[in-house]
């Protein structure tokens, strides 16, 4: 399969949509999370349980496509880009997947200092994986 | 680097994952003084449903000059049980609850629990056994009453049953020997039913029969859907029996599934189911005396003023006069049956004291409850520790049954208890 050129475009594409996606939800999970730890409104931590629920499954799709480019991109120029993608989403999906556990329990619980804290760190990372995967998009889409 | 990184984060998931199940040591949760542990509350929280199994023509186990029978079989989901004044045995059948999926968890949690349950479908019924020859094998079997809404709670005073719905009390005239009621219930009280996520409704009229009183447990385990769904939930109403008047007589007891009257004293009691998540030794469920005007403490502390730090806004107005239950039964138990031993019970050390069915845990690794219990009583309080009545409900780390209601009959001196795994009504009695 050609990563290159105008036949990879659409795939590139797709990534770089995809790629917004747990950014933005990561982003509203930690807004939520931060109305919550504000106001004790039982209804903001249900929306980000949701929210980080919903980030998880797309970095989650995202993870499982950019192993397959790391192996398919292990010989060309975008080695090094394809790894650090591929390792920001994995530890992205990680903290994800432990704040989804943190926002499953009662109450202050759910979000406390731990949730907001991861939160933060996943929006962040999920900013970085988008940052990583639509410059790659953009190398490829020039060559 | 990133292999590290990975295998670290994987091994510290692990270890969340796996944090303490078990019992760190081995408390003593019984008694008016159970010793409580600090709270452990872990990223998920420990959980072991005993996946269901048949009985393949075994029984339960009954102390020595003891028998059970299985009274009836293939019920749709029994749940507690009254004796009529001939006899009659009511047995009420059905599942309530209609609380909405408000997270991922709730989904998620929803299908695990499932795992230990019956598949059969709630009866919304209430059967009517007959067995006038006293041999422990009805000669009749009716559905004595149709199209009821999860009936729980029952109680018979005065020519009238009262029948506990998940959304209101029910009270039908009944003639001695009916066999089948097809009038619709006079409703006499609309109860809270508004999510339901505890739906169960205890009912038990006290000794002068002039009043009813009714279990209603809370809508969350620790509040997390929020305080404004707990309006009259996690307490229990004294309703006049003429005219549906009702008062709240005791707060913040968060799950309240069986009522009695303690016979010598004629004070009111109840079993308490407490709350989860806060690991596999915390918070003991309770039996306890309900004092008029008093608070339990959910969901803002636990065991009298044991803050439990979940609940925000925290009201350390409400805690300041929390009450500790009287009796602690252990922790997960899921008490859900409670019934006094009347005119001398079976005699013996089973002559004064309470029955416990207990439906059993999820929330430890260590099995907890799937049996009934008794508790000694003397001058009204209980006295000792609780003594195991009947076991063997499970057996490999499966269910075989799970323990409901339980029932004394002072006439024929047996012990009735309703399985709703097995979907069985059991028959304790003396042999010979």
């Amino acid at each position: 399969m050609p990563l290159t050129g105008p036949a990879a475009r659409p795939l590139q594409i797709t990534r770089s949509i995809l790629l917004g996606f747990p950014a933005a939800l990561f982003f509203g999970g930690m807004i939520s999370d931060i109305a919550y730890l504000r106001t004790a409104v039982i209804q903001w931590t249900n929306f980000s349980a949701w929210l980080i629920a919903g980030a998880e499954v797309f970095t989650g799709i995202l993870l499982a496509g950019s192993a397959v480019s790391l192996v398919l991109q292990w010989r060309t120029p975008e080695r090094t880009s394809a790894l650090v993608l591929a390792g920001v989403l994995a530890i992205t999906f990680i903290i994800g997947f432990l704040n989804s556990l943190q926002h499953s329990r009662d109450g202050w619980s759910s979000v406390g200092a731990p949730g907001l804290v991861m939160s933060i760190v996943a929006t962040l990372l999920a900013l970085i994986a988008a940052w990583v995967g639509t410059s790659q998009a953009i190398r490829e889409g020039g060559r | 680097m990133m292999r590290r990184l990975l295998a670290t984060s994987a091994l510290s998931l692990a270890v969340a994952v796996a944090a303490c199940g078990r019992p760190a040591e081995d408390l003593d949760q019984t008694g008016p003084n159970p010793q409580l542990p600090d709270r452990n509350e872990t990223l998920i929280p420990p959980m072991r449903i005993a996946s269901p199994t048949g009985w393949e023509g075994q029984l339960p186990t009954v102390p020595q000059g003891f028998t059970i029978t299985a009274m009836a079989t293939d019920l749709k989901i029994p749940r507690q049980m009254l004796v009529l004044p001939n006899g009659d045995i009511l047995v009420a059948e059905g599942s309530g609850g209609n609380a909405p999926k408000l997270r991922p968890k709730d989904v998620i949690a929803g299908v695990i629990k499932a795992g230990g349950k019956s598949k059969v479908e709630g009866g919304n019924r209430i059967t009517l056994l007959r067995d006038a020859d006293g041999d422990g094998t009805p000669e009749l079997r009716t559905v004595f009453i149709e199209n009821l809404d999860a009936p729980y709670g029952l109680a018979f005073v005065d020519g009238n049953l009262y029948v506990a719905n998940q959304d209101a009390l029910l009270r039908f005239p009944y003639q001695e020997g009916q066999t089948r009621i097809a009038t619709p219930g006079e409703v006499l009280t609309r109860l809270p039913a508004e999510v339901n996520h505890h739906w169960t409704k205890s009912l038990t009229a006290s000794a002068d029969g002039s009043k009813l009183y009714v279990g209603i447990g809370s809508n969350s385990n620790v509040g997390e859907r929020g305080m404004s769904v707990e309006e009259e939930r996690a307490v229990v109403w004294e309703i006049d029996r003429r005219t549906g008047a009702r008062r709240t007589i005791a707060t913040g007891i968060r799950n309240p599934t069986a009522l009695a009257i303690e016979p010598t004293s004629s004070q009111l009691w109840a079993v308490v189911n407490e709350r989860d998540e806060l690991g596999p030794e915390l918070v003991p469920d309770y039996l306890t005396s309900v004092r008029d005007g008093a608070f339990y403490g959910w969901p803002y502390s636990y065991w009298g003023r044991n803050v439990d730090p979940r609940v925000r806004p925290a009201r350390p107005d409400l805690v300041a006069r929390a009450i500790a239950p009287d009796y602690a039964l252990g922790s997960h138990v899921a008490a859900l049956g409670l019934s006094f031993a009347t005119n001398g019970g079976f005699g013996g050390r089973f002559s004064q004291g309470a029955f416990i069915g207990e439906h059993g845990s999820w929330n430890r690794q260590d099995l907890s409850g799937y049996k009934v219990s008794w508790v000694a009583f003397s001058n009204g309080r209980p006295v000792g520790r609780p003594v195991d009545f009947v076991t063997g409900f499970l057996a490999d780390g499966k269910a075989r049954g799970r323990p409901v209601g339980v029932t004394f009959d002072p006439q024929r001196r047996i012990l009735l208890i309703a399985d709703d795994l097995s979907n069985t009504v059991w028959r304790v009695a003396p042999s010979g």
